[in-house]
């Protein structure tokens, strides 16, 4: 009998470490295939050229210039907003119905679909205020996509900064606003970076919100106006795998594209988490 | 004084744009997509088999969408549940840390990656893979889309299920330990009933991320509107036929506004799923 339960321990941890190791392998099988496939078509002439021929050669310049462009600008447009949102959040919001309201919207704002968004952006910025199909426009749309986020990584610095420094700084005869901004902000500024990082990193994966907010397949020359059309890379994979008539030349392109992306996002997560390794030794 | 009377209204103002943010989603989407309801009955849109929205006459049936995107979010659950909670449980209760913190940081990525990478990786390697293996005509069908899916709920129902796992309290299992039960027995008889509200909160959350994803399906389940009769039937799930079609729908037209109502009925099952996993979620925390 007790052989017999310590077996069944066995298997179960044995089935646990099984499962585990599957849905790891998951993200190195995903891997493998991006760099192997991808990296015979990288080179300079591709980072830095851009596309002729309909697509089927050369580079992926401007795809890439587009998706820096679009991300950093719907993070800065997002990050002055969900800083307010989390100060409130954290320093303002006493236990009552506008502030459960606010959690609420937050949580529901995170679990919308990211086509949602592309519908909202399509409805409001495209057609109704009139901007039309183009940089500005897709970037509020991800800035609304990624307000959640930064609202939830700021907050949660925000409250991790000791109230003792609260107090100290009240004791001094500082109001809220200064104890604020000249205490509680600097002391979670890792922490709202490592959000800001983060944040980097999804909007420039993101596809379904810019698919009628303003990418496109092709441009001449470099997107230079907010009110220009861009490429972006991945929405530029999702083209070449569904448009255009030559897939074998296509294909290559896409997975050179994928590494790309791969890269950056794997860079911009690496950088997050060192910064919070980093904060993590200086409060030790 | 004034100064900080200044800064408190600034934030009171973003705070309560957070809210108007969000109904303003919520209202456009429905504003623009219920006038459909002026051309057709409610009833036939969502029993309504056929979606021709470009035929003269077009015809505007969903329930086809909406089977594709119930079966692709199911065959994902058979992959994401058992592997999501397996992982949840290897990290809380078997790992030693220094794996801890090298499996989470991996799992975080699997999240990272963008899913149009999910969607290239399932057009060109999964979908002949799923051929072969299966013998099926077609590689892009609701399995292989169900499949991607599944990896891609997995981290978030891993990292959920294992906060909850986790804070079940040290001195139950150290009691159940002590009179003498297996590991095993204390993780089923003990931890899991004591997490159980958090594991389906995780559940849920995970059939909501899957039901709401575009990218993969758009690339991978085939695309075609038609009620599936097998799992390896082509299908066009809500969020694909949005993303696939917008582009060609003239602003205004009838066609315009019932890719919004698909956005609006999407957007019902993705917050029923949501408000299912804050309840269960609450229950956890009133029972901790």
């Amino acid at each position: 009998m007790r052989r017999f339960h310590h077996l069944k321990d066995k298997f179960y941890i044995f089935t646990v470490s099984i499962l585990t190791l599957i849905s790891i392998s998951a993200l190195f099988i995903i891997l493998y295939f991006v760099f192997r496939k991808g990296a015979s078509v990288l080179s300079m002439d591709f980072l830095f050229r851009f596309p002729r021929n309909g697509m089927t050669e050369g580079g992926i310049l401007p795809a890439i210039v587009g998706t820096f462009i679009v991300s950093i600008l719907s993070v800065t447009i997002a990050l002055p907003f969900g800083l307010m949102v989390a100060i409130y959040l954290s320093e303002y919001a006493k236990d009552n119905h506008l502030s459960s309201f606010i959690r609420v919207s937050i949580n529901n704002l995170a679990g919308t679909p990211s086509i949602i968004f592309g519908l909202f952006g399509l409805y409001f910025f495209v057609n109704y205020l009139g901007f039309g199909s183009n940089i500005l426009s897709s970037s509020l749309t991800l800035a609304i996509l990624i307000l959640p986020f930064i609202v939830r990584t700021s907050e949660e610095s925000l409250r991790n900064v000791p109230s003792s420094y609260r107090e100290a700084s009240y004791a001094l005869g500082a109001d809220k606003s200064t104890t604020i901004l000249k205490i509680v902000l600097p002391s979670a500024i890792p922490g709202i970076l490592t959000g800001i990082i983060l944040s980097v990193g999804r909007v420039a994966g993101e596809t379904a919100p810019i698919l009628f907010t303003g990418a496109t397949f092709f441009i001449k020359g470099l997107p230079l106006s907010p009110f220009s059309e861009f490429m972006a890379l991945p929405y530029h994979i999702y083209a070449l795998m569904t448009e255009g008539t030559q897939p074998d030349r296509q294909v290559p392109i896409a997975y050179g594209s994928a590494l790309v992306l791969i890269i950056l996002v794997l860079l911009i997560n690496i950088l997050a988490i060192y910064i919070r390794n980093k904060k993590r030794v200086k409060i030790e | 004084m004034k100064k900080d009377k200044i800064f408190s209204l600034l934030v009171y103002l973003f705070a309560i744009l957070a809210i108007v943010v969000m109904f303003g989603i919520i209202l456009s989407v429905f504003s623009e997509g219920l006038p459909l309801l002026n051309s057709i009955p409610l009833w036939a849109i969502i029993t309504g088999t056929e979606w021709y929205p470009t035929f003269n006459p077009p015809s505007f049936g969903i329930l086809p969408l909406i089977c594709a995107s119930l079966l692709v979010t199911f065959i994902s659950a058979i992959f994401s549940v058992p592997l999501g909670i397996g992982s949840a449980i290897f990290l809380a209760e078997v790992a030693p840390a220094y794996l801890r913190n090298i499996l989470k940081p991996m799992l975080e990525l699997l999240v990272a990656i963008p899913s149009v990478v999910y969607g290239l990786f399932g057009m060109t390697v999964l979908s002949g893979f799923i051929m072969r293996l299966f013998k099926v005509p077609l590689g892009l069908n609701a399995f292989t889309a169900g499949i991607l899916l599944g990896i891609m709920a997995t981290p978030t129902i891993a990292s959920v299920a294992e906060d909850a796992i986790f804070s079940v309290p040290v001195s139950i299992k150290e009691a159940s330990i002590g009179i003498g039960a297996t590991k095993f027995e204390t993780l089923y008889h003990i931890v899991l009933p004591a997490a159980k509200s958090g594991i389906i909160t995780a559940i849920i959350l995970g059939l909501s991320r899957a039901i709401g994803e575009t990218m993969t399906v758009i690339m991978v389940a085939g695309g075609s509107p038609i009620i599936p009769h097998s799992i390896f039937d082509p299908v066009r799930p809500l969020t694909a036929t949005i993303a696939a079609e917008m582009g060609e729908a003239a602003h205004g037209s009838l066609h315009y506004h019932a890719l919004f109502f698909i956005g609006a009925v999407l957007m019902t099952f993705t917050y029923v799923f949501n408000i299912l996993g804050e309840w269960f979620r609450k229950r956890a925390i009133y029972r901790q």
